[in-house]
């Protein structure tokens, strides 16, 4: 599970918020995630994290091909 | 020894805002610089800050250094030095404009020049008129801030090296530091990273606290490596509290909630700001929340199960105030403290923001420690800045914006110090046979220990203790159980255990390292403030609620060595101008 391991390292951020959302992610969801879900969420973790958090609180509509992701993450 | 050694001039520890501006600094000029991070540097926790920086431009009103200096040794309840104080506010215009010129993205007046927005704590004519200080960046002034500074270290090729945990520091038999040894996160392969100077820059501690508005990443770590090579900790006592932060998540709430109508009650419904403030009520000043708060849970009148929180209501305004006035607050509330605030009281704790103490430093940025020549004896080799550092600007407790205003003052200066020394003296020394025996001798308790108790299990009980025995208001009787109490977590630390034992990112290993780092920081935090009788600044206590000069205007230092307790003078004078001599501080 080395794709786990990987991307719960890259879920430490420099907003407490973000933590909080992306640990609660990876306990619920992140398992049951197929490949292209995975490369969706690896794609969001790249983004700065003031922008991941207006996704993630709903506060900015997220690109057609993250949203199912994204609702995830806010569904917690 | 066979590990692999890097070289460099410089070995920065840490990757945000004082990090990058010193990295920045060093690589202009020419120096070769390694900057370690344990996460990618526009990931900081510097990204949190929104306020902005406090910088005396008088661009909107008249403004003067000397009032900025006023108003950060009064919020420091005098227990900051003078002389530091009295460099950050003359040189904030310069590291602003400065900052600007590096591409930051402030906040514009019409004419072009940068806009300056009103701030608590910000007044002309010593504490006369508030004035508007801050300069901003809308409300991603820190986010701003580590983009511009990424952007420039970028083009003078500053070496990142991105998710590296350092793990301790490398000190000879003279105590001069010539590196620090370190993790790549993503192998586990262990690197001696030699350096001419280091220079740490890792940030708060707010995470020893059950609720913090930290990061996760904030765990101390330089604090730890500081500790472990035996140098002492400055004023850890000193932490700044915010009253309303969310239980259990430490998201902030923001006091607008009461401005709104909001108020608090405990585990009985009952209103208590009536009887702690009966005019002020629920719009009491700061201090006097949070004191309300701890009382009104010390005295068994906390909600919930463990009796330990407060609850905010706000249902009473109706969705539509609530939507309309208080944007955000809601989904908040929902997504932090699964309440609908609409319905249900949103339950809060007074949450740990800001450390003011840290490692020693003067304003040079060099770290300082008693030795044979007197109380603050330079460290050779070793420079400290930004949060993690205790300069000591902001003293006993912060004025709002100085903290991105101590990242780029002390970041600079530490670096031009750097300059100054390494010109002096250009020899890098051998390193000691013993360079990496702490940190790996860490490791390998860590793969040997059997059937060890989990390390969340132990973190989480540190910051249990640290929240109940040493928040935001301090009770004589609770220090002195909480003391006995940390000591025996910090023994349980040391036979924690991790299950998994794989190399590559095993994120169980580096939070059993960062505990390493959390527990100094934590008993450094609990016998600093039990051994404190008065009360100053943020550091509250019931049972000597006064401040008290004649005994205490002086700077804590904790040693991890038998937890020994040091003292040393307050910088009483500045540089240039008169002193400001100690007053009754009322707002």
């Amino acid at each position: 599970m080395a794709d786990l391991d990987r991307v719960r390292w890259r879920c430490r951020r420099g907003l407490l918020e973000l933590d909080l959302i992306l640990k609660a992610f990876l306990e619920r969801h992140f398992e049951r995630l197929d490949a292209g879900q995975r490369e969706v969420f690896s794609e969001l973790l790249d983004q700065p994290d003031n922008d991941l958090l207006d996704l993630a609180l709903g506060r900015r509509e997220p690109a057609p091909r993250h949203r199912a992701v994204v609702e995830m993450l806010r569904a917690g | 020894m066979g590990l692999p050694v890097r070289t460099f001039d410089a070995v920065i520890v840490g990757g945000g805002g004082a990090g990058m501006r010193a990295a920045l600094e060093l690589a202009r000029a020419d120096l070769r610089v390694a900057l370690l991070s344990k996460v990618f540097p526009t990931r900081s926790h510097t990204v949190a800050a929104q306020g902005g920086v406090a910088a005396s431009l008088g661009n909107i009103e008249k403004d003067d250094w000397h009032w900025h200096m006023y108003d950060t040794v009064k919020g420091a309840d005098y227990l900051g030095d003078q002389d530091a104080i009295e460099f950050m506010c003359r040189t904030a215009p310069e590291v602003v404009y400065e900052l600007e010129h590096f591409g930051m993205p402030f906040d514009r007046l019409p004419d072009g020049r940068i806009y300056q927005r009103p701030f608590g704590g910000h007044m002309q004519e010593y504490g006369r008129n508030p004035v508007q200080r801050a300069c901003a960046a809308a409300d991603r002034t820190g986010h701003a801030m580590l983009h511009t500074l990424y952007q420039a270290n970028l083009k003078v090729h500053t070496q990142f090296f991105i998710e590296w945990m350092a793990l301790d520091i490398v000190r000879d038999r003279d105590g001069e530091v010539l590196g620090v040894v370190a993790m790549e996160i993503e192998t586990g392969e262990i690197v001696i990273f030699r350096g001419r100077c280091t220079l740490l820059a890792t940030g708060g501690a707010g995470r020893i606290f059950a609720s913090s508005t930290n990061a996760f990443i904030n765990t101390g770590d330089g604090l730890g490596m500081v500790a472990r090579a035996g140098l002492p900790l400055q004023d850890m006592e000193f932490f700044q509290f915010h009253p309303t932060g969310v239980y259990g998540a430490g998201v902030l709430i923001t006091e607008g909630v009461r401005g709104e109508g909001g108020f608090l009650l405990n585990k009985n419904g009952e209103r208590f700001m009536e009887r702690y403030a009966p005019n002020a009520k629920d719009l009491a000043s700061r201090d006097v929340v949070s004191r309300a708060m701890a009382t009104e849970i010390k005295e068994g009148r906390g909600a919930g199960k463990d009796a330990d929180h407060i609850l905010l209501k706000l249902d009473h305004l109706g969705s539509e105030v609530i939507n309309r006035r208080l944007p955000g607050i809601r989904e908040i509330a929902i997504k932090f403290a699964n309440v609908d605030p609409v319905r249900e009281p949103i339950p809060v704790v007074p949450t740990a923001h800001y450390m003011m103490g840290g490692i020693p430093a003067n304003y040079h940025g060099q770290v300082v420690a008693p030795g044979a020549t007197g109380p603050e004896e330079v460290v050779r080799g070793l420079y400290a800045a930004g949060e993690c550092a205790c300069v000591s600007v902001h003293g006993a407790n912060r004025l709002g914006c100085n903290s991105l205003l101590d990242l780029l003052v002390f970041g600079r200066s530490a670096a031009r110090q750097i300059i100054d020394d390494l010109k002096r003296n250009p020899h890098l020394k051998p390193l000691p046979d013993d360079a990496a025996d702490r940190p790996l001798a860490r490791l390998a308790r860590l793969e040997t220990q059997k059937d060890g108790e989990r390390v969340a299990e132990v973190q989480a009980e540190m910051r249990r203790v640290m929240q109940a025995y040493c928040g935001v208001f301090r009770f004589g009787d609770l220090l002195k159980q909480g003391v006995d109490k940390i000591k025996e977590v910090a023994a349980r630390a040391g036979h924690s255990g991790i299950g998994d034992k794989s190399k590559t990112f095993n994120t169980a290993r580096v939070e059993a390292l960062e505990l390493d780092n959390l527990i100094e920081v934590a008993l450094a935090t609990m016998i600093s403030a039990e051994a404190r009788t008065e009360s100053r600044g943020a550091h509250d206590r019931a049972d000597h609620h006064q401040r008290d000069d004649a005994n205490w205007m002086k700077h804590t230092l904790w040693y991890k060595q038998g937890n020994r307790l040091d003292y040393k003078p307050v910088h009483g004078k500045p540089l240039t101008v008169e002193a400001f001599e100690p007053k009754a501080r009322v707002y």
